[in-house]
């Protein structure tokens, strides 16, 4: 109960989410009463529950990699410092995104919690932001200029125009919808999915995994926010702040819904990437970003007479100043929640190099000599490790600095068929990946890897391929299982000092 | 899904047929003078009969029309400029029948002279309020092509300018009581005044189809 308690703040960002973000991809239309907003609600609400659980897990996992937060408080304390941000931001006016509010929110808790913060995750969430109303201001000029180029030539009556662009406007809407539900379902529920509370759940033929049903419940959360606050915000977007033709506005809505799938489809980059085609990374972007590109694109069709300075210069600034903030509140309330009502809001990280620590390095080809040095090591706080191994062997190399810290990180797994026995007869694990968990019961390790390294010598198709786009989808699904049996037999109270 | 089709189809089709009853009023007053003049006096009031007809047809289409862009928020951004050019085309049916009826309640007595100048005065006003029709159809057709049809009702507002001022001319240098001057030069500009109308309505579309193209 505790634990669906601690999901309020995700949820609550869920409806901040649907009150304000469905007015991008259903504002234009409703405010200029094209479509009805029973029917924008509708449509809307569906399509986002729908994007959020096929597609909500490619951006959820980059989020994820950014931090892995650990205790459910901690998520919690991350989804109301991101929430607080935005309802604060926005009624101070300030250009404000959940989407940068919780990269600042989980930094923040990276840096409570001692663990260290993927640059190379970060820096690519960062370029998306920059990325994404460029790709839609793109997007929108194409789009716009083969959509005038077709009106023109196609003739079509005024009022049939009008009922296509409706038709249209609902059709793309609807689009638009499933992309924000996929994309930005991880602002709501991307920090929950290390801490789920769930189990898979079988469902007839198919079955959600806990991941999954944390999408499902945040797509409701957003589906509720659409429902019940979004009509006031839509009729303001529509009729004050975008005035655009309804066929501008069914161009800026495709724009964004694209660049949105683009950001979020696991299906399409592994599409695209198959095909030899460049991808993006999966990161959730801001939709009021996408439409603003758009707009602005098509201000550029128009010879840029849309073009504000002003406007560009302010979303930039809330790159900084949202994530910043964010950071700040999510540390300070960690900081009060952790000592004032006595919460774990993390897992300290103990890390050890064992011998078999050396052993598999030295297997990978890493220099036995140094690694010698370091057996029998123990420290606890990722920063503090990498710390200590950046001054004391300034002579290893970051690649290798990874390595050691990816290897010794201590995971207690105690492996308990058991608990995982209706997951094993549901038919989520392959028959094969069952016998090989069945196979390693009773078994205690105290690194992860040992343990998905025995799982993998009972059955190969545990193996992740190599890290390239084309590979990732068939990566994240053996993730998500292997994540799964983590939580499942994960120790906790279990710690290096034991 | 079919019956908003199908409601789309009826709608375009009524506005095609108000943009028809638009042309054929003004051909009915064109025939109406020429046969007048010719002194066919039972086949004139016959005419403004059919004139009597067509103004009350268009009336009821337009009021359809106009409450159906309203009841079912069509065209939300272009329905202010649909209506109104709508709205300002039945004056040209209204005109129409106006100067028909003042032919058919004065009964004015046209020297033989001027015959064929209030003849050839109607052939100008019949081509500008075509090349509106033409415009008002290329409004919802094909928009980039309104400017076109515009230059067309201008170059014909002028030719009616020029003629509507010959046969006053004309009018006034013969030998006739002033009053009958003036009830003809009355006639006249009336006559003249449909193309006046027909390009004031060019001028509102033109302003509605930049709108529509930005």
């Amino acid at each position: 109960m505790t634990a669906f308690l601690f999901l309020s703040s995700g949820l609550f960002l869920g409806w901040s989410l649907g009150a304000n973000d469905a007015a991008n991809i259903f504002g234009t239309a409703v405010g200029s009463k094209m479509v009805k907003f029973k029917t924008a609600a509708i449509v809307s609400g569906m399509f986002i529950i729908l994007g959020a659980v096929i597609s909500g897990a490619g951006a959820a996992r980059t989020l994820g990699k950014l931090g892995s937060v650990n205790e459910i408080a901690g998520s919690f304390i991350v989804a109301l410092a991101a929430g607080l941000t935005v309802y604060w931001m926005t009624k101070l006016n300030l250009p404000v995104s959940t989407t940068q509010a919780i990269v600042g929110a989980i930094i923040g808790w990276n840096f409570f919690s001692g663990s260290t913060t993927d640059y190379a995750s970060l820096s690519t969430i960062v370029s998306t932001w920059i990325l994404c109303p460029v790709l839609c201001a793109l997007f929108s000029i194409i789009i716009y200029i083969i959509i005038k180029f077709f009106l023109k030539i196609m003739k079509i009556h005024l009022l049939k125009q009008d009922l296509f662009t409706r038709i249209g406007l609902i059709i793309v809407g609807a689009f638009g919808a499933f992309s924000l539900g996929a994309n930005n379902i991880a602002n709501v529920m991307g920090v929950f999915v290390s801490v789920s509370p769930f189990r898979p759940l079988e469902i007839g033929l198919m079955t959600l995994s806990d991941a999954t049903l944390l999408f499902l419940i945040g797509g409701f959360a957003i589906a509720l926010g659409v429902v019940t606050y979004s009509q006031r915000v839509m009729e303001t977007v529509g009729s004050k702040i975008l005035k655009l033709t309804p066929e501008a506005a069914l161009v800026v809505v495709l724009s964004t819904a694209l660049v949105m799938f683009l950001f979020a489809s696991e299906r399409l980059e592994f599409f695209l990437a198959s095909h030899g085609l460049p991808t993006v990374p999966l990161v959730p972007v801001s939709s009021s970003q996408g439409v603003i590109g758009a707009v602005v694109g098509i201000g550029l069709v128009h010879g840029g007479r849309d073009l504000n300075g002003k406007v560009l210069a302010k979303i930039a600034s809330g790159w900084i100043t949202a994530p910043v903030i964010a950071g700040i509140v999510s540390f300070i309330a960690l900081f009060f929640f952790q000592n004032v009502f006595n919460q774990h809001v993390f897992t300290p990280i103990y890390y050890e190099i064992s011998h078999e620590v050396v052993i598999k390095m030295e297997s990978e080809g890493y220099d036995r000599s140094v690694l010698e040095n370091l057996e029998g090591t123990t420290i606890s706080g990722t920063r503090d490790f990498k710390d200590f191994l950046t001054e004391k062997y300034p002579t290893i190399d970051e690649h290798m600095r990874n390595r050691i810290i990816s290897l010794s990180e201590i995971i207690e797994i105690n492996v308990d068929v058991l608990k995982i026995s209706k997951e094993l007869v549901s038919g989520w694990f392959t028959g094969n990946q069952a016998e090989s968990i069945l196979l390693l019961n009773n078994r205690k390790y105290r690194h992860l890897w040992r343990f998905y390294d025995d799982l993998i010598s009972g059955d190969a198709s545990w193996k992740l391929l190599p890290a390239t786009p084309v590979n990732r989808l068939h990566n994240n699904r053996i993730r998500a299982k292997l994540d799964y049996l983590k939580r499942a037999f994960n120790e906790k109270k279990t710690n290096g000092k034991s | 899904m079919i019956s908003l089709f199908s409601k789309t189809k009826d709608l375009v089709m009524k506005i095609d047929n108000f943009i028809d009853l638009t042309v054929a009023s003004s051909f009915h007053l064109r025939e109406g003078i020429r046969e007048y003049m010719e002194g066919r006096f039972e086949d004139f009031e016959r005419r403004l009969e059919k004139v009597l007809e067509t103004e009350n047809n268009a009336d009821n289409l337009r009021k359809e029309i106009e409450s159906r862009l309203y009841s079912h928020t069509l065209i939300p951004e272009s329905r202010g400029d649909v209506l109104g050019v709508l709205e300002s085309m039945d004056t040209i049916i209204d005109t129409s029948k106006g100067t028909m009826f003042e032919f058919s309640i004065e009964k004015p007595v046209i020297p033989e002279e001027v015959k064929p100048d209030f003849i050839s005065l109607s052939e100008p006003v019949i081509k500008a309020v075509e090349a509106l029709a033409y415009s008002a159809r290329a409004f919802f057709y094909d928009v980039y092509a309104v400017k076109d049809h515009v230059h067309i009702v201008k170059f014909y507002e002028k030719e009616c300018d020029t003629a509507s001022e010959r046969t006053k001319r004309k009018v006034f240098s013969l030998e006739l009581g002033l009053s009958q001057k003036m009830q003809l030069k009355n006639l006249i500009s009336q006559i003249d005044s449909m193309a006046d109308n027909a390009e004031a309505i060019a001028d509102r579309l033109s302003i509605a189809s930049i709108k529509r193209i930005v």
